[in-house]
């Protein structure tokens, strides 16, 4: 057995195991991109109210970003440790700091791109008869795109990463095969693992900057001559 | 040994309390301060490290405006890199203990710091260089009294970063054999031992929040007043990465 495993544990891939595995690695993939959009679509719920909040009552911006700030420093291990007695080795256990994560960034760069929509823009906008939510979901919102996406993709590439300390907590995600090369000395399950993080934060990368291609058409269309 | 079934509140904040106050808990290589101090040694000395590493090889490209794609391509790499993973994969490489886990701290530690302090040194305005440069400043006298002060609030801001990273990665650390604060929760999951997760949950969100404090002291000592910014929107560094 020994002299056996010996050359599967050594080298870096053993392809046999990985075409044993691709159900396992495909269910853990999928597991992944679950709890990361769940993780993105949760923090753009919790901060775009919060973004707008802030923008009308402006005192309450620099405690929102010093405790979305403070949630930021404290370690994921730390913040799971503290939600195990309560919520005990979940994905809601999961989720909470994973979410509380996105929200710095997110709401950091909603106000950002709404404070940097021009005011003459606002100004015609409103002469040509936009009002309220109107004018905000028609105006500012689309002209501010560009910094958000840019936060949601910084959002969810770290997501992606941070997600794999889940496995500490029994979370089935592509750090649950990093986990499993650790616990069994094995180095195939730690690279896929380690691998498909990195393509997968990538692809995560990409389908979101196409995705703002398409939604921001004025950023990439020539100018007319009519 | 408190097992997970007691789950009423108020026994649960007792067996905390008892977890604390356990005598054993204050001597010998399983207690609470030797973690801490392996905990804080194992980072102060990677960051330094890192900082070493880093810091200048940024400051030098920012200062020649070169290597700008390295800068945002280390960042974008080190955003997308699960530390865990690094972390088990220096093990592998390196073996168990202390030194593999000291290189995947510094290994991490780096792309903040060379982003940040690349930013920071290349975004000086051009104006301000032109006018040390007619004050007759040379090369060095610039890069001391002029680029390294403006640029330090991101310079500060790639530190920050780092240490936010380096301190929760080495309590990740536990999981691949090594000590610090990271022991007791793993140890505690492990075990079902819930007041022993929770307070070493919480010894690591203390340290977390210490080392903040004390980061944002050397900022007050290193960055020159007029700079200073409001202590969340520094964050806004070039990037950041909760781990």
């Amino acid at each position: 057995m020994a002299t056996l495993a010996a050359s599967p544990r050594e080298s870096w891939i053993y392809w046999e195991w990985v075409g044993d595995h691709l159900a396992e690695i495909r269910a853990s993939l999928v597991e992944h991109v679950i709890l990361t959009v769940l993780t993105v679509v949760i923090g753009l719920a919790i901060s775009i109210p919060l973004a707008v909040l802030v923008r009308r009552w402006r005192p309450a911006y620099a405690p929102v970003l010093w405790t979305t700030g403070a949630m930021y420093s404290i370690p994921s291990l730390a913040l799971f440790g503290i939600l195990i007695p309560i919520t005990g080795l979940s994905r809601t256990t999961a989720l909470i700091p994973l979410v509380a994560y996105t929200l710095l960034i997110l709401v950091r760069n909603i106000v950002t791109g709404l404070n940097a929509v021009p005011e003459e823009v606002r100004d015609a906008a409103r002469g040509m008869g936009y009002t309220g939510a109107v004018e905000f979901v028609r105006v500012d919102v689309p002209l501010a795109l560009p910094a958000i996406f840019a936060g949601i993709r910084i959002a969810t590439v770290s997501t992606i990463a941070l997600i794999t300390v889940t496995a500490v907590i029994g979370q089935d995600s592509l750090g649950r095969l990093i986990l499993d090369g650790l616990q069994r000395d094995f180095r195939t399950p730690l690279v896929v693992g380690l691998l498909l993080t990195v393509l997968l934060a990538i692809a995560a990368e990409l389908f979101l900057l196409g995705l703002q291609w398409l939604l921001t058409p004025w950023m990439h269309r020539k100018a007319r001559t009519a | 040994m408190h097992k997970g079934q007691e789950r009423a509140s108020v026994s649960f904040l007792g067996d905390v309390w008892e977890w604390f106050t356990a005598s054993e808990q204050w001597h010998g290589t399983f207690g609470i301060p030797n973690r801490t101090i392996e905990h804080i040694q194992l980072s102060i000395l990677s960051i330094l490290a890192a900082f070493a590493l880093a810091v200048p090889l940024g400051v030098t490209l920012g200062h020649f405006r070169r290597g700008g794609s390295i800068a945002i391509i280390t960042a974008n790499l080190g955003r997308a890199l699960p530390s865990f993973g690094v972390l088990v994969l220096m093990i592998q490489v390196l073996g168990i203990g202390a030194g593999p886990t000291f290189v995947a701290l510094v290994l991490l530690a780096i792309p903040p710091m060379l982003t940040n302090s690349y930013v920071g040194l290349a975004q000086v305005d051009d104006d301000l260089r032109d006018a040390a440069r007619g004050m007759g400043m040379t090369q060095w006298q610039m890069l001391w009294r002029v680029e390294l002060p403006v640029g330090s609030p991101l310079v500060m801001a790639g530190i920050r970063t780092a240490t936010v990273t380096v301190v929760a990665t080495a309590s990740l650390a536990a999981l691949v054999a090594w000590g610090g604060l990271g022991r007791f929760v793993v140890d505690g999951i492990a075990q079902g031992d819930e007041a022993q997760t929770f307070g070493g949950a919480i010894l690591i969100a203390l340290l977390a929040i210490l080392a903040e404090i004390a980061l944002a002291g050397i900022e007050r000592l290193v960055v020159p007043r007029p700079l200073r910014v409001g202590a969340s929107v520094r964050r806004i560094a070039a990037d950041a990465e909760p781990v």
